[in-house]
């Protein structure tokens, strides 16, 4: 049940959040990653937090265009955590 | 009330309680404040820390699925995870979190991080049966997205908070019949006051939802076989359904704190400004901290009130407050609080809100109209502006918090070319004001009452 970080894998997976107090809905994002971001109605964004097959330019190129800075990236590296102690 | 660990502020063992979105991100600040001791992760859940806000949108919509909701990692932050372990005890002098798998954890300073969790409904009014849902997991998103893909003739949420307008917006989305009780006389009138709540229940009348307004559930019944088939209503009328979604509301998970000497009850736990937890005799614990959906804590611009903000933004905001100050230690220095926020997307808004709405007395609408797609609510108490609220106006939130953070009179001078000169100023009508919105008693006693909104 205890699980101890090894060492990082190869290739992290791409996760992502993006802070929707902050979002103002620009849509650069959709423009550059438009797999993972879409508009749902007219304003409301929404997005994959883990998206498959190898968006990761797209998806930093998303990042980097938001005029407000309100997508994080980040990894799933860290052996998350399973409930019987299966490192991911 | 208890000396802090031998260890120095940066090492020493540090346990988080609550994997989720407060307790990664205060993990992640942790290290990044430069704390380099152990650090370990206390979950009962049995997943990696993923995001709820979600759920009751693209989740239950159907066009995300569970596996994509996985929170990023922004650092690694070497830790000890235990997950599916839940805390059943706190022993503070002893400092030991007990684990419902009879272990316990030695800490030097600890982080409480629980969260809160859905109100069931009564199981004397038909709560155990079969079709009564809540939704506050990823296994209560996926239960609910099962069950609405079986084709109930109608759902029945009740209660028409955040969470309750979210779910009956999916529903409607996905071509269901959808009944919505609400207890008061507007949706969200908790949160945002009813002459706005107004506004939100044209949302439901656009959708084709059945907004029941001042009506309540009196029991849910079932068939033989434990079945929801009906709900009697407070008015008398019996609504056949097969799914009922229960969005009533938010508890504190604080059991497991129960007769550690901590403020805190099914409200949350008291903390002061530096995330420190009170104890009952209103000192704070110099080792132990709580942050996040479970915290009840006092704002600069709110003194005497104590806030328990159930939103995204307070977990990630205040779990960089608590790190600063349990790796600075008591000396630190304050770190400067920003406004609460919080969004909502329901019925094709997209709803945004900055500052303390919940608190005020008055409401004006200072860019476009009630009637409109678009409008602004800005929020005043005693005379100054405490908030705004912004309907598909997703841009204009910064100019207002720039004048709620300089405490500007209410209503605000903005000079806005889509709003009136002179915005009237109306009674902001929150439910139960007389009850509610008192403040609270000087010395944090857990007795005192938070104006929170619930999700
Ligand atoms: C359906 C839904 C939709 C939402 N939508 C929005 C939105 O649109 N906008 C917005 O601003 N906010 C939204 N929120 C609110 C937001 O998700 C919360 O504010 C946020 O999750 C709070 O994070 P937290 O870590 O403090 O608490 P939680 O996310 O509740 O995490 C607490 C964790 O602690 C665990 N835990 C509890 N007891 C124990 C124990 N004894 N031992 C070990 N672990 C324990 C819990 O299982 C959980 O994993 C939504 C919430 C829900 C449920
Ligand atoms: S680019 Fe940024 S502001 Fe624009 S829609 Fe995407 S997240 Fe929102």
């Amino acid at each position: 049940m205890i699980t101890k970080p090894g060492p990082q894998p190869p290739s992290h997976p791409l996760r992502l959040v993006v802070d929707l107090n902050r979002c103002q809905s620009y849509g650069q994002c959709v423009y550059a990653a438009p797999t993972v971001f879409r508009f749902h109605a007219e304003e409301s964004l929404e997005y994959d937090y883990a998206p498959e097959g190898g968006v990761r330019r797209e998806v930093e190129r998303a990042a980097a265009a938001c005029p407000v800075q309100a997508i994080t990236l980040g990894g799933a590296t860290e052996p998350a955590p399973g409930a019987h102690g299966d490192h991911r | 009330m208890t000396a802090p660990g031998a260890a120095g502020p940066r090492t020493g063992r540090i346990v988080v309680v609550g994997a989720s979105l407060a307790g990664l991100r205060a993990a992640e600040a942790l290290r990044d404040e430069g704390f380099t001791g152990e650090l370990t992760m206390i979950g009962d859940e049995p997943h990696a820390p993923y995001d709820r806000p979600p759920l009751s949108k693209a989740v239950l919509s159907g066009r995300l699925d569970c596996d994509h909701i996985e929170l990023p990692r922004v650092r690694d932050i070497d830790a000890r995870w235990l997950l599916g372990t839940p805390a059943t005890g706190l022993d503070v002098p002893g400092h030991r979190v007990a684990l419902a798998d009879g272990r316990s954890m030695a800490y030097d300073r600890l982080l409480i991080a629980t969260g809160t969790r859905a109100r069931t409904w009564p199981a004397r009014a038909g709560g155990g049966l079969d079709g009564v849902h809540v939704l506050r997991t990823r296994e209560d998103a996926e239960r609910l997205r099962g069950a609405l893909l079986n084709g109930p003739s109608r759902v029945l949420v009740i209660g028409a908070g955040f969470t309750g307008g979210e779910v009956a917006s999916s529903c409607a989305e996905s071509g269901l019949a959808v009944t919505v009780t609400q207890r008061g006389a507007a949706p969200l009138a908790g949160a945002l006051g009813g002459t706005v709540g107004r506004a939100a229940a044209d949302w439901y009348h656009a959708a084709g939802v059945d907004l029941r307004l001042n009506t309540t559930v009196r029991a849910l019944e079932g068939d033989p076989s434990g079945r929801l088939r009906r709900a009697v209503l407070s008015d008398g009328t019996v609504l056949d359904t097969e799914v009922a979604v229960v969005a009533t509301g938010a508890l504190a998970n604080t059991e497991w704190l129960s007769g550690s000497g901590l403020a805190a009850d099914h409200r949350g736990v008291v903390t002061d400004d530096r995330c420190r937890a009170m104890t009952t005799d209103g000192n704070p614990a110099e080792d132990i901290f709580a942050t996040g959906d479970i915290a009840r804590r006092p704002h600069p611009l709110h003194p005497g009130r104590l806030l328990r903000l159930n939103h995204w933004d307070g977990a990630v905001a205040q779990a960089r407050t608590a790190a600063h100050h349990i790796v600075h230690g008591p000396g630190a220095q304050h770190l400067r609080q920003p406004l609460p926020a919080f969004w909502s997307q329901q019925f094709g808004h997209y709803l945004k809100s900055i500052g303390v709405p919940a608190l005020a007395d008055q409401v004006a609408i200072t860019q476009g109209s009630l009637h409109q797609r678009r409008f602004v609510a800005a929020y005043g108490l005693e005379g100054r502006l405490i908030g705004a609220v912004a309907v598909d106006s997703p841009r204009v939130l910064d100019g207002y918090a720039a004048l709620i953070e300089a405490r500007a009179p209410f209503p605000p001078a903005l000079g806005a070319t889509d709003g009136p000169a002179h915005p009237d100023i109306i009674d902001a009508a929150f439910p139960g004001r007389d009850t509610g919105g008192t403040r609270d008693h000087p010395g944090h006693t857990p007795s005192a009452i938070a104006p929170a909104p619930n999700r």
